[in-house]
């Protein structure tokens, strides 16, 4: 099974749970956040809606 | 030449035999360009055991003859050696695939590795019936016989390819906000700008639609699938990067009617190379199932 890695999302009310939950200003920072994080923890970046990035950690061996 | 050979039978036909197992060997080899690239010491090895598999087939008939049975058991012992061989290209591809950017998978290699022990012994049965040819009927006649083996081979060598099961078409790359459509087909949801844009600009879709129920099947399977990625992936080469999990090459079905999307994010954009290299993916033994076979037997065994 897939694993959330990381949230990244301008709505802090609508993310709450395990993951880690990144915060950020507008879309704009979202965009740019959600760019470095999908590079350095080399897991694939998706869109719920346009406030929200969630990082999707495929990798075996982390499962 | 002529009345060497008549003069010393045995002789003639272990060197015919072993020409002939050694020749169906190298001669099969060429079709693996694709599955095994040029490797120069992976083919030496190839010519080496095709060579002993003839050598081996050869003996077997003038030892029989000269009621020399225990021969029976070094065809034993070949057998042995070559499932070995199949172990070999087994481990070595699987620990190669590790590193590919686009992975062969597991049924990929496992068929590529049966292939390989399988032809070690068509190259024991050339020898072998060019052996008995030369024993019963001279060396002219081994010589027919093994240069009919041969021209079978070359003949029956290719196995199935996609283009039999499946009718392969060209379809649009839509992307509709961060869902990634081919041909109608939902592929991914990628959300980030950058890789959109490059989806959009370097993919290229395809749809596969199987021909009948039983390439419903071949087509749903996991490994076929990931075979069709990886020869696809090798021959237009990838635009992908360790790092970038969001360029992945993908196949989905539409489960409605079986119909399967691919979308490729190749080099070499000629669309032309590009269908060949999807219609020429060969078709996986693992993967190839005949519901419509099994069911209609009664009680289905």
């Amino acid at each position: 099974m897939a694993r959330i890695a990381a949230i990244v999302t301008t709505r802090k009310d609508e993310a709450a749970g395990g993951a880690p939950i990144i915060h950020v200003a507008d879309r704009e920072r979202l965009k740019s956040v959600s760019n470095l994080l999908e590079k350095a923890l080399d897991c694939a970046a998706h869109q719920i809606h346009e406030d929200m990035i969630i990082l999707v950690d495929r990798h075996q061996k982390n499962r | 030449m002529a009345n060497w050979l008549s003069g010393h039978p045995d002789l003639a036909g272990v060197a015919l035999g072993t020409f002939f197992g050694a020749s169906t060997r190298i001669l099969m080899l060429r079709s693996d360009y694709r599955q095994y690239p040029a490797y120069p010491h992976g083919r030496i090895i190839h010519m080496a055991l095709g060579l002993i598999a003839g050598a081996l087939g050869a003996v077997a008939v003038p030892a029989l003859f000269n009621k020399d049975y225990t021969a029976i058991t070094f065809l034993a012992l070949a057998a042995q050696q070559f499932r070995e061989v199949r172990n070999m290209e087994r481990n070595t591809l699987s620990a190669i695939d590790q590193l590919e950017l686009v992975p062969r998978g597991a049924a990929y290699i496992e068929g590529i590795a049966v292939v390989f022990e399988g032809r070690n012994y068509l190259s024991i049965l050339a020898a072998l019936l060019t052996s008995l040819a030369v024993t019963l009927a001279g060396w002219g006649a081994g010589i027919a016989v093994g240069a009919l083996y041969l021209a079978l081979m070359l003949k029956f060598r290719k196995g199935k390819t996609i283009r039999d099961i499946a009718r392969v078409e060209f379809a649009d790359v839509r992307l509709d906000g961060p869902d990634v459509h081919v041909g109608g087909i939902y592929m991914m949801n990628v959300g980030l700008e950058a890789n959109r844009r490059i989806i959009a600009e370097q993919g290229i879709g395809f749809v596969l639609t199987p021909k009948s129920d039983d390439a419903k099947v071949t087509l749903a399977n996991l490994g076929q699938r990931q075979a069709i990625l990886h020869d696809v992936s090798t021959r237009l080469g990838i635009y992908r990067d360790d790092g970038e999990p969001a360029l992945l090459p993908l196949a989905k079905l539409e489960l409605a009617s079986g119909k399967l999307g691919l979308l490729v994010l190749p080099r070499e954009r000629d669309r032309d190379k590009a269908m060949m290299a999807v219609t020429g993916v060969p078709l996986l033994e693992a993967a190839v199932r005949m519901p419509t076979e099994a069911n209609r037997r009664k009680g289905g065994a």
